[in-house]
Formats: C-alpha cells, structure tokens, sequence
C-alpha cells in the first residue's frame, strides 16, 4: 500500500474502514453504487460490501435525507451523499427542521446517527448552482456538528468520527482539495470532532482556516515569512460545531492578532461567529482589529477570472495580512 | 378476524382519545395549554384500526395532528395532555408540545409538523428493518395535504423501487388545513389516484370503519412482510374540530358536517359490536373506564410539576447536553 492518499480515495477509504469495522454503516445516494461517484469519492464501496450496503438512489434529495434519518432512529448508520452541497436545499427541511430537532423535541426519545456527506466549495468554475461552500448554512441550525477536512488524513480521521458519532454530522468534502495527495494514515486514525490542528506555529498573527482555505493561508504564510519576515500562524478549525474556540483563544493569546480566511459569503459567513466569540472573550488580547477575507456577497460567477475575484485568494489574505501586521 | 372482544377493546381505545381530544380542548380554553393543538376527534378509527393490524415492534410516523396515533400505539392520557400542559411529565418532557407526541419505546417514532417530511423516514426505517431481516414493517400516516408536497412523490418512488415493507396510510379529511383538498389537487383521490404513477395499488376506504381499517391494514402489512413491498391506503374520514385550535371551520357547508358527524368512527363500532351480541352495558362500561381514565389524567397532569427550565438545556446531542464549542 502506498504511502500517500488523495484526498479524493481518503472519502472512500474512510467510509470503507467504518463499514469492515461495523455492519450498521450503510451508504445511500446518487450514482455512488456501481459508477462509484460523481467525484469517484466512493471507489470500491460497491464491489466490496454489494448493493444491500450501497444503494444508489432516485434524484431525490429529500428522499436520500429523510430515509438516512428514518435508517439511522432504527439502528443503522447511514451515510448519505448529497452530490453537490448546492443541492443541500433541496433537502434543507431535513437539515433544518428534522434531523436536528428530533432527539430533542422528543425529549431524547430517539438518536439520529448519521452522516450527511456533500461536495462542497468553488475554484473549479461550476457556476453559481455547483460551486458554493455552504458549511455556514448548516451552522445556522442547533442541532448539527459539521467536519470539513483540509488534508486526506483528516478526510480518514473525521470520517470515522463521524460515522461513529451518535449526533448527525454534516460532513463537507472540499472539490477544491479532492486531487490533493497527503499521508496515509494507518491503523484506526481517529480524529475528534471538535479539536483544531496547527499545521503552523507563529507568533505575529493567527490566521483561522477552514477546508479549502487551510492551503490558502499556508501559501499565504509561506509568502509572508519569506517577502516580509512575519510568521504567522495557521488555525485549521477541522470541524464547525463542536467549534474549538479554545484553540482560536489560545493562538490569539500569542499573536494578538486575527485573521479568518473562509469561503462563504462574509454576509452570515462562520466566521463572523468566531469574530464575535473572539470579541466578547478576547478583546483583551487583541493588538488590532478582526479581520475576515470571505468571499464576496454576489452569486458565484462562472469564468475563473470572475470566480477568482468573488473567493478568497493567497493574494487577498496575504495582503489582509500584512495590513494587520502594520496596524 | 376482529371478534367482538378485540373489538371492544379498540372502541375503548377510541372513546380514550374523544375524551382525550375533549379535554385538550377544553384545557386550552381554561388557559392550561398555550400554543396550538391539532385535534383528531373524528378521525381515531383509522390509527386504533391500524394500530390493531400492527406488531408492537412496527414503526409508526405520524403528523402534528397526531394525538391519536401516539395513544392508539399506547401513549397514555395523561403523558400527552401533561406534554400539551408544559409539564416535566409530558411524554416528550415538554420539549415537543401537542404537534410532536413521541412514544419511542412503543415505535412510535413522533409526530412532524412540517407537511409530509415523515413519509420518507417511514421508508428508511423499512429499509432498516429489510436490511436488518427483523420482519418490522413501517406505517406513515399523513393528511390529503401532504399528497401535494414533493417528500410524499420521492418517498412513495424510492419505497416502490426499493421494495421497502412500509405501508402509506393517508387519513383524507378532505381539507388541507382550510380549503377543500378537490379544490387544490388534480385527481379526485389525492393518495390513490397517484399510486399508479410509481406501480403500486392506491385503495381507498372507509377511515371511520375501525374494522375496515384493521382489515385493509393487515392486508397491506402482511404483503410488506411477505417481501411484497409498499401499499398505499387511503382512508376517507372527516374531523370534528377545525384544522387547529384558532379554526372554528365554517368554511365546511352544514349539511357535510352533519352528514360525517352521522358517520362517526364511535358510533359505527358501536353497531357493530351491538350486531356481534356484545351487551350495551359492557359497551357503557368501556365508556365510563375512558371518562374516569381521562378525568384523572387531567387531574394527574394539572397536578404535576411544570417543565424544569434546565431541560431547555438537554437532549440536543446524544450525550444528552447542549454544548457545541470549546
């Protein structure tokens, strides 16, 4: 075996050491059977574990979403697939109003185990319709816990979190990342839902990253060490809720200062929640303002000059970072 | 066969909810239970039939007018009067209120409000139940209304081509909240003229004919159990109260309103246990059992203590807290 892993096998690869290790997981969704995925991100599932494991699907979101919940309050864990995470809409009553709610309003009746899994995110020039990172939409609603993975060993190490997690766990695969290659992770690589990585120390700023832009902060970073001398440090969240405000908190303390580098729009965008977190609790760490490099409040133009101007860039947040390292 | 012992026992059940649906009236109009209610007064034969045709083990997925699928699946008055009552002995510890009664412990999966989002859970759980071999089957009750929203069309196609053993159960009222269902639907039967269209038999019978119910329900339950795969029934009835508490329902012309109060679930259960010989007294004690079981329910419930303000903090995670962030 080798060494390394796409990001784009590490979903499959994740998905299929949970479904050796328990028969319960199940997988449901369209084309992710016997064509192994739009995004061949569910490559040998259907040959390994057969179509009473992988079932392939109508188009028909709200059918995908509601049969998970109904599998998963009966003692299976599905993992759902929703193709783009665009498509999240269609089944949003499920997100927003069921899936969420009811081990609550039932008084802890019922658990929901299971996973939404979805591509998510822009760069690739889908349009407006294919292309949107919407891991804010789901922060919107008490009640979910969201991964979104910027290496393939965290694609392996969340993924089995959330499979055994008894919460729902809308899990974001970035399209951005899926031919990206990285460490292979062996043995049974779990990764706690809700605990930050480092992937680099600093002292003079602390940049806040999620999914596709952990690598745009890290090239950013990169660029600033060497053109300007300043070292920053880079935050990769891993996860939304449980979201690791300690780790945030912590970083600040050393650097005093903050940027959060994000793909959805800045109007609702996640991080307006860390800015707001960081201050109410951290004012007094703070040497400068918050900033937030988030992508534009417009619709995802399609021409990838557009589409570059809209999302952020290792432009953007070098040049946000310089600006508060002089501030 | 339904003999005039089991027979008995469901009219029983079904005075239990018109006194139970009585007394939540009666207790929001005393000012003990706020919010909204959705009463089933009228339509209690068409869950206690199918509930009589059920395993104990089956599943059940029912709607905010739900309170007679949580009792006919065993829910107890005064559990589900203390949950419309904000009381910490409410069946969903007052975190549901009267639009989500829950017995999960009797598969009775709870009550949605959001108009036909159940019916593809009810399919996955029979996915679950096909996947697992348990011979559970799934029942989905909804309304005429919900035959117009997309999850019914996505649930009842997935079910047929995955040939999952859940039964649709849809109770027509014939009102989709205030206006009449004809007015707003294409075809005539809103569930069963739309069964053809994903290969499975729409039946249409009488929803206040608890025997009827019973009957048509075992059918269906035991061909999902049989490998046969999904039914769709759908279940004429007509509720005696308007679509929630604010509607007093004049919009239903009078002589429609008498006509389906002559047509009573109660009334045609007791013709027919007078034709089976059961005694009127024995019939009169069931419906004094039910009086004095809800009489002391509702004393029971106004009596419990109110919700504890922390449960606001509990049950959102399945290690029962509600923190979600360091």
């Amino acid at each position: 075996m080798a060494d390394v892993i796409t990001y784009r096998a590490a979903v499959a690869e994740g998905i299929a050491r949970e479904m050796r290790r328990d028969p319960a997981v199940v997988c449901l969704g369209e084309d992710i059977g016997e064509a192994e995925g739009v995004f061949k991100t569910t490559v040998g599932l259907y040959k390994e574990f057969g179509p009473d494991r992988v079932w392939d699907t109508p188009i028909s979101e709200q059918a995908i979403a509601g049969a998970a919940m109904g599998a998963a309050m009966t003692g299976l864990r599905p993992v759902a697939e929703i193709m783009f995470s665009d498509f999240l809409a269609c089944c949003w009553d499920y997100l927003a109003n069921e899936i969420p709610k009811v081990r609550y309003m039932t008084g802890g009746q019922v658990t929901v185990p299971l996973v939404v899994r979805t591509a998510n995110g822009g760069g690739l020039g889908f349009g407006a319709q294919h292309s949107q990172a919407v891991e804010n939409w789901a922060l919107t609603v008490p009640g979910l816990k969201i991964a979104a993975p910027s290496t393939a060993a965290d694609v392996i190490g969340l993924m089995a979190a959330a499979i055994r997690s008894d919460d729902p766990v809308v899990f974001f695969e970035h399209k951005g990342l899926l031919a990206v290659e990285g460490p292979l992770p062996r043995g049974d690589h779990v990764v706690e839902l809700g605990r930050a990585a480092v992937p680099r120390p600093g002292g003079d700023l602390t940049i806040v990253a999620l999914a596709s832009t952990v690598p745009t902060a890290l090239a950013a970073a990169d660029r600033l060490a060497a053109q300007d001398g300043v070292h920053a440090e880079v935050v990769d969240l891993r996860c939304l809720v449980p979201l690791d405000m300690t780790a945030v908190l912590e970083s600040v303390e050393r650097t005093s200062r903050l940027l959060i580098v994000e793909e959805n729009p800045y109007q609702g965008g996640w991080g307006a929640t860390v800015a707001s977190i960081v201050a109410d609790e951290g004012f007094e760490l703070l040497d400068a303002p918050v900033r937030r490099v988030a992508a534009a409040c417009v619709p995802l133009p399609f021409a990838d000059a557009l589409e570059d101007e809209v999302i952020p860039t290792v432009d953007k947040v070098t040049e946000a970072a310089q600006a508060l390292v002089r501030y | 066969m339904i003999g005039a012992e089991e027979l008995l026992g469901l009219y029983e059940q079904m005075a239990l909810i018109r006194r139970t649906e009585k007394a939540a009236h009666d207790l929001f109009m005393a000012g003990l239970v706020k919010g909204t209610t959705h009463l089933a007064a009228g339509q209690e034969a068409v869950a206690v039939g199918a509930s009589a045709a059920l395993r104990t083990d089956d599943y059940v997925f029912a709607t905010y007018r739900g309170h007679h699928h949580a009792m006919a699946r065993g829910a107890s008055a005064e559990e589900c009067l203390a949950e419309l009552m904000s009381k910490a002995t409410g069946i969903c510890r007052a975190k549901g209120g009267s639009m989500h009664l829950t017995k999960a412990s009797a598969g009775m999966l709870g009550s949605y409000a959001i108009v036909g989002s159940h019916l593809p859970m009810a399919a996955g759980a029979a996915w679950s139940a096909k996947l697992r071999g348990t011979g559970q089957i799934a029942v989905a009750f909804f309304g005429d209304g919900a035959t117009n929203i997309g999850a019914f069309h996505e649930a009842l196609n997935l079910a047929a081509v995955w040939s999952l053993p859940v039964v649709f159960l849809c109770e027509n009222n014939f009102y989709m909240e205030y206006t009449p269902i004809g007015r707003v639907t294409a075809v005539a039967n809103p569930a069963a003229d739309r069964a053809p269209a994903y290969g499975l038999k729409g039946e249409v019978i009488d929803g206040n004919d608890v025997i009827v119910v019973a009957e048509a329900v075992s059918r269906a339950a035991a061909r999902a159990r049989d490998g046969g795969g999904p039914s769709l029934i759908e279940a004429h009835t007509y509720r005696h109260y308007g679509h929630s508490r604010t509607d007093p329902a004049k919009y239903r012309p009078g002589e429609e309103v008498e006509r389906w109060l002559k047509h009573d679930p109660l009334d045609i259960a007791r013709s027919r246990l007078e034709a089976l010989g059961v005694p009127a007294g024995a019939v009169a004690e069931a419906d004094s059992r039910a009086r004095e079981t809800v009489e002391a329910a509702v004393t029971a419930a106004k009596e419990a203590p109110d919700a504890d303000p922390a449960e606001a903090f509990t049950d959102v995670w399945a290690d029962g807290g509600a923190a979600w962030r360091t």
